[in-house]
């Protein structure tokens, strides 16, 4: 018994309990202040640093003839769906810069649209008939014969088909599509022997059609597309322009707008943004570590002058809730 | 040995004029046999008879083989988190489930295996134990006069067993015959009442000669008895041989469990079997037991359940809104969602059907409010914690090699939260071994030892300050503790004066009273000495401890009593004149037992002189007024000295004696005689009348002090609990003095408390008792028990006003059995809670668990019982926390109770550090379960407002099962484990002081002995 005695086993290891004295506590809020302030100055001023152009262009792009009936114009596939819109730059963007479209009252996160994909599927030739989680668009009917989509299921058939040309100084700016996706996904989620097929063949068409003749793992939209976002209003990556952009350029945007955001309610974005030690643009998390280092100094300073104006002996028992009020229950 | 078996051969029923007098007759009760109730056959030594009555064997676990796996399982999903879960896990197999199945079925196999390896391991334990007592042996009867040993688990009703020396009876045993003529035998009931004095059994006369194997050969005879029932102290039943019927009583029946002692051996028919014997039908199956914490922690569950169920609703309302909106008259909103051709979970043209089916997937989700690891974690973090309390080396008993041991690790921190102590006495307040230590002889007080209770008074008066550091340093007081135990002593003698000792006495001014005091002591008793040939030592076997003490300390001041035949005791006395050791023979005449109505005590020997004297000793209640007028020499000293010692909690007897001339004791002889062979039913009056005619005109010699050896550190213990706010009970088997007695040495009761006692003493109800009119006894009994209950009450209200004066309960068995009644019980409940103290003596096992019962359901508050014997098992088991001592014998306690500990005072450290840091733990692990839980449950239902209430979870899978059961759980268990609010050393004086502010009328003081953090959080939902 003896044997296995140990400080450990006893309970009796050492132990540091941190009783909160005025010092102690003006100490940790100065401290907080001192380490939060500066993190936060930095972090926005990083977020400012970002220079991010936002376009909104689904109700511009819509011809005044068909102001009042958006939703015909996009589904007829006969107007002329070419829009070019001008921007203007205002300070310098730095090569990369990353081209987004931005959805919003797009639900990529419904239950319903979630599931409807096979992973399997996309990863695996062999696989291909591994369709049951993307009814509606799993099979499709051709010459009576049901053949199933590749890829299936909600996600891929409403891929988005908007696409965007920009001119700079009536020059064609490059927008490299490659290297979009993460490459985790293009090497082991999507398979480079798996080719699209069946896709959008018939019925009811959705977004984009796919090249039959690239295998998934090359088709980057898709990729980006397939990895749905969590909330409504989301940016997914369209390319990078490796060019930079001078300050007050006017640029020229060429957007075919193809997608069907009308009927849902839905806005569409053209993002140019470039991107620091922080990212995009964020400033909540600067702003957030100023408030609460701002916070902790004033505590600091407001406990450091009631310690000084009227300080109480530590530990004084008449403070007690039973003798501050004795005879009384509670 | 053999001469010494022959010596030994006397007909003890001889010195017992009581005791074994009280044989039955074949009326009053034994009328009912053959009745209901009473409709037991036994045929004894009939191989052939069938008889459907149940087999030795025991079983004490809770499953078996095969019941294991169903009856666990079902364990495991009664609880509702569980059973959620299981119903969640079924769902999760359909479309309906937000996640993949296996995630929400893994995390349930991982925790319901768990805990069934869990009860599987604790199960197999007691199969254990079960098997080694249904294989123990004995020799059992196979016919023709051979005796051959069999397992306990194949003795059947009407078996003749031979059970030898310091053996277990193998079951409910009809004492036939023993190794003595008379077919007496002594049994140990250590295991059934916990006491350790020898009880005597005697057969019935007709049986007594079957001494020998080959008698029966022949042997039949019919039992016809009670049916099997928990009453160990009664039984009835009728013995038919040889064409007779002979009554049977309790004194023929041997009880499974008890031992054989001081008997070569027994010869005995079985009655009743396995699960059959008393002790067995006395044990109540093992209650699962659960904390309070865990109760309360149901309660906040199934507030949660609400809680999911009100969220899961409101978010299918939603989603039930959401989908009718994505299809606008045939046209499609979302059209990427295909609102036209969905599936009945989602689709807009069935709404209703939709959201019911959402209803359920949103259960799964936010399933996540209910802690699937809550009871799985709970259970190891408590199992770790009783890692701690096994491995604590302040309640390791080092002398024994016995460490505490928490058996069910359900309830560690039910041990912080404990109201009411329920103790046992002989064997937990008291090491069952009486020590002689002080004595008054001619008004003169020998004996400096000091008893524990000195020692505590000590303490009290001594400064603030060092009793502080008592507190404080724990280290050093157990050295004291530890030092006064290795002193080597003589067991029952603890007496140092030097004016006695060592033959000074002779010196003293009142020698020859002195030596008759001490020849007193040597011959007034009925004890048993037994010689060890190799070193000349004598032991004795005595009734009772205090006894035993006394022939020791007589033997230890110089009057060694050493042999004992049937009609003489033989003493080696110092003799003053000589110097030397002489052996002086006392031809012993008459010996007047004790018992509890004499109160006394005497002999009447003649000694080698041809002097008569009776010696007598007996309470003083009873004594002072026998003294002659010429006997009264020294009453005064004597009394203050009595009353000295009984402060000092100390057994008092007073010793007096008579000297009778040869035709008093003829006279007084024939009327003895003729008593004793009387065979009215008031035989026992008629001894009682003529005793008493003789026990007068006493002259009185002294008194002696015993101290019922309280273990080490009790008053101490009790104290500091008592201070902590916690009250203590008393349930004993003992008698009312000794339990009183008891208590003053304990500091439960004290000088100045006001007593009440509720008894049946009264002379009416004995009168009704001699009667015999069961209706009119029960009647009468009930009336007093209930007047005098009353009458305790208004006294209490009385005084409650006036004076601060502390009240303390005693009761007896008797009365406690209808006190008991559901019509009193309240009542009685009433009255016991508003005393300091209460103590019930002469209470049986049942009696026991009852009155725990009672206290447990009456106050709702929490009940600890400790106790050491077999008789304590009903009460352990039916408390809140059974702690059963692990004492030199008797393993029943310990294996029915929840934590075992060696000794009484490390209570103290279990309660207020192990108990505090525990329900301390407990209580913050609980609460940071459901903080993290909720929060995160939370998140999920938040995130529902972004993705339109679609059910889609904002973690993934596995994430999601296993932040529950692993990720977050490991913070929390090390919480729950190694949490200290407080360091040990402080927690001693942190309480008291708590518990003092809180009598002090300021109710619950935050950061005390409950945890406010749990009671602020507890009482939002409770």
């Amino acid at each position: 018994m003896n044997s296995n005695y140990s400080r450990f086993t006893q309970q009796e290891l050492p132990a540091w309990q941190p009783i909160l004295t005025p010092r102690w506590v003006i100490t940790i809020f100065t401290l907080i202040a001192l380490v939060f302030i500066p993190v936060g100055l930095a972090a926005f001023s990083a977020s400012q640093r970002v220079v991010e152009v936002e376009y909104e262009y689904d109700t511009e792009c819509i011809p005044d003839s068909y102001k009042d009936n958006a939703t015909a114009y996009i589904k007829d596939d006969n107007t002329n769906k070419t829009c070019t819109q001008k921007l203007s730059i205002k300070s310098k963007m730095q090569a990369p810069i990353f081209v987004y479209y931005q959805l919003d009252n797009f639900y990529q996160n419904h239950r319903r649209y979630v599931k409807s994909r096979s992973d399997e599927q996309l990863r695996t030739k062999d696989k291909e008939n591994d369709v049951s989680s993307c009814s509606p668009e799993d099979y499709v009917t051709i010459n009576n014969k049901s053949e199933p989509i590749v890829p299936c299921g909600l996600i891929a058939w409403s891929l988005f088909n908007d696409t965007y040309k920009i001119q700079n100084k009536d020059k064609e700016v490059v927008i490299n599509k490659t290297n979009i996706a993460w490459a985790s996904d293009r090497t082991t989620k999507f398979g480079s022997d798996v080719y699209p097929k069946n896709f959008q063949a018939s019925g009811l068409i959705g977004g984009a059609k796919l090249d039959p003749t690239k295998p998934l793992s090359e088709q980057e939209d898709l990729i980006v597309w397939m990895r749905t976002a969590a909330l409504p209003k989301f940016r997914k990556l369209y390319g990078k322009i490796e060019t930079d952009l001078e300050a007050n350029d006017e640029i020229v945007v060429v957007i075919e707008n193809n997608y069907n955001t009308y009927e849902f309610g839905g806005k569409k974005s053209l993002v140019l943004s470039t991107a620091t030690w922080i990212g995009g643009r964020n400033n909540f998390l600067g702003i957030a570590y100023v408030v609460i280092g701002s916070m902790s100094l004033l505590l600091a300073l407001g406990f450091l002058l009631l310690y000084i104006l009227k300080p109480r002996p530590l530990g004084d028992p008449t403070y007690l809730s039973w003798n501050k009020n004795p005879g009384g229950l509670r | 040995m053999r001469g010494r078996r022959r010596m030994r051969k006397i007909r003890l029923s001889k010195i017992y004029s009581f005791a074994l007098c009280g044989k039955g007759t074949l009326e009053g009760e034994h009328s009912q046999i053959g009745g209901q109730g009473f409709s037991r056959v036994v045929f004894c030594n009939e191989e052939g008879v069938m008889q459907n009555y149940s087999d030795n064997s025991v079983r004490s676990t809770k499953y078996t083989a095969v019941s294991f796996l169903p009856k666990s399982l079902f364990e495991q999903f009664r609880r509702v988190a569980n059973f959620y879960f299981l119903v969640i896990g079924v769902l999760a197999m359909t479309k309906l489930a937000p996640y993949t199945a296996v995630s929400a079925i893994v995390p349930l196999c991982v925790i319901v295996g768990a805990t069934m390896i869990k009860e599987g391991i604790e199960d197999w334990r007691r199969k254990t134990q079960d098997i080694e007592v249904n294989n123990r042996k004995v020799k059992v009867h196979k016919g023709d006069g051979v005796f051959e040993y069999t397992e306990w688990k194949n003795l059947r009703v009407g078996n003749i067993v031979k059970v030898e020396k310091d053996n277990f009876f193998p079951a409910d045993l009809l004492l036939l015959s023993s190794s003595y003529e008379d077919a007496v035998c002594y049994v140990e009931t250590m295991n059934l009442d916990g006491e350790t004095n020898l009880k005597l059994k005697q057969g019935l006369d007709v049986t007594s000669s079957l001494q020998d194997d080959s008698n029966f050969r022949d042997f039949k005879a019919v039992v016809k008895c009670e049916d099997p029932n928990a009453n160990l102290y009664s039984f009835i039943g009728s013995l038919e041989f040889e064409e007779q019927k002979y009554p049977l009583s309790p004194q023929q029946l041997l009880l499974r469990d008890s031992k054989l002692r001081n008997t070569d051996y027994v010869f005995g028919a079985i009655i009743f079997t396995g699960h059959d014997t008393k002790v067995i039908q006395n044990s109540t199956d093992p209650p699962s037991k659960r904390s309070k914490i865990e109760r309360k922690m149901d309660r906040i569950i199934y507030f949660l359940f609400c809680l999911l169920f009100l969220i899961a609703f409101v978010g299918s309302i939603l989603f039930g809104i959401a989908t009718k909106d994505e299809l606008d008259n045939g046209v499609m909103k979302r059209w990427y969602l295909r609102p036209d051709d969905s599936t009945i979970f989602f689709d807009p043209k069935r709404v209703a059907s939709a959201a019911i089916f959402h209803f359920l997937t949103a259960l799964m989700l936010y399933g996540f409010f209910i802690p699937i690891s809550l009871y799985f974690s709970i259970e190891l973090v408590k199992v770790l914690q009783s890692i701690f309390i096994n491995q604590d080396v302040h309640m390791y008993y080092e002398e024994a090699d016995k460490p505490a041991h928490a058996r069910t690790s359900n309830l560690n921190e039910e041990l912080g939260q404990v109201d009411t102590i329920l103790s046992d006495k002989t064997g937990t307040l008291t090491c069952n071994s009486m020590e002689f230590i002080k004595c008054s002889i001619a008004g003169v007080a020998y004996g400096q030892g000091v008893t524990e209770v000195e020692q505590a008074m000590d303490r009290k008066i001594g400064s603030p300050l060092t009793h502080e550091q008592v507190y404080g340093t724990e280290s050093e007081s157990d050295e004291n503790r530890k030092s006064s135990d290795r002193k080597t002593r003589i067991k029952g003698f603890n007496f140092t004066d030097e004016r006695i000792m060592n033959g000074n006495w002779v010196n003293e001014p009142h020698a020859d009273v002195i030596q008759k005091f001490f020849r007193v002591l040597a011959i007034c008793h009925t004890a048993i000495p037994e010689v060890d040939e190799d070193t000349g030592n004598v032991s004795y076997e005595a009734e009772s401890p205090d006894e035993a003490a006394f022939v020791i300390s007589a033997k230890e001041i110089g009057f060694e009593f050493f042999k004992r035949t049937q009609t003489s005791l033989s003493v080696n006395e110092w003799d003053p004149v000589s110097g030397n050791k002489v052996e002086r023979m006392y031809q012993l005449l008459n010996v007047l037992e004790f018992n509890s109505s004499r109160k006394r005590m005497s002999v009447i020997v003649k000694d080698e002189e041809g002097r008569i004297s009776l010696l007598c000793k007996g309470a003083d209640s009873v004594m002072f007024e026998r003294l002659a007028l010429n006997g009264r020499e020294f009453e005064d000293k004597t009394l203050e000295h009595v009353q000295q010692y009984a402060d000092a909690g100390l057994r008092t007897l007073i010793l007096a004696y008579r000297e009778l001339d040869e035709n008093e004791y003829k006279e007084f002889n024939n009327a003895f005689y003729e008593a004793k062979n009387s065979v009215t039913a008031d035989q026992e009056t008629l001894i009682e009348e003529v005793s008493n005619k003789i026990e007068r005109n006493l002259i009185l010699l002294g008194a002696t002090a015993v101290e019922d050896k309280l273990q080490n550190g009790v008053p101490d213990c009790i104290e500091k609990l008592a201070r902590a706010g916690i009250k203590i009970w008393v349930l004993t088997g003992d008698k009312m003095e000794t339990a009183i007695n008891i208590g003053f040495s304990c500091c439960l009761l004290r000088q100045g408390m006001r007593q009440i006692i509720i008894h049946l003493d009264a002379p009416e109800i004995q009168a009704l008792e001699k009667g015999g009119d069961k209706m009119a006894i029960s009647k009468a009994s009930r009336e007093s028990v209930l007047r005098q209950i009353s009458e305790a009450a208004l006294q209490l209200t009385a005084s409650r006003g006036a004076s601060q004066q502390a009240f303390a309960l005693i009761i007896d068995g008797k009365s406690l059995a209808y006190a008991l009644d559901d019509s009193m019980k309240n009542l009685f409940l009433e009255l016991a809670i508003r005393c300091a103290s209460v103590i019930c003596c002469r209470s049986s096992p049942k009696q026991k668990a009852l009155v725990t019962k009672l206290v447990k359901s009456g106050t709702r508050k929490t009940t600890l019982a400790i106790g050491d014997g077999a008789n304590d098992v009903g009460m352990l088991q039916e408390a809140d926390i059974g702690i059963g001592i692990s004492g030199f014998e008797g393993m029943q306690a310990v294996m029915s109770s929840d934590i075992a500990i060696a000794q009484f005072w490390y209570l103290e450290r279990l309660l207020l550090v192990h108990g505090h840091w525990c329900y301390r733990r407990m209580s913050s692990m609980i609460c940071y379960f459901f903080y993290k839980n909720i929060t995160f449950g939370f998140t999920l239902f938040l995130y529902e407002v972004y993705a339109s209430f679609s059910g889609e979870p904002a973690y993934n899978d596995w994430f999601l099962s296993l932040y529950s059961i692993l990720f977050s759980s490991l913070p929390v268990i090390a919480l729950g484990v190694f949490d200290q609010d407080v360091s040990a050393s402080f927690l001693n004086y942190t309480n008291k002081e708590c518990k003092m502010s809180s009598s002090a009328g300021a109710g619950s003081s935050a950061g005390c002995s409950t945890d406010s953090l749990v009671r602020q959080w507890f009482s939002s939902f409770a």
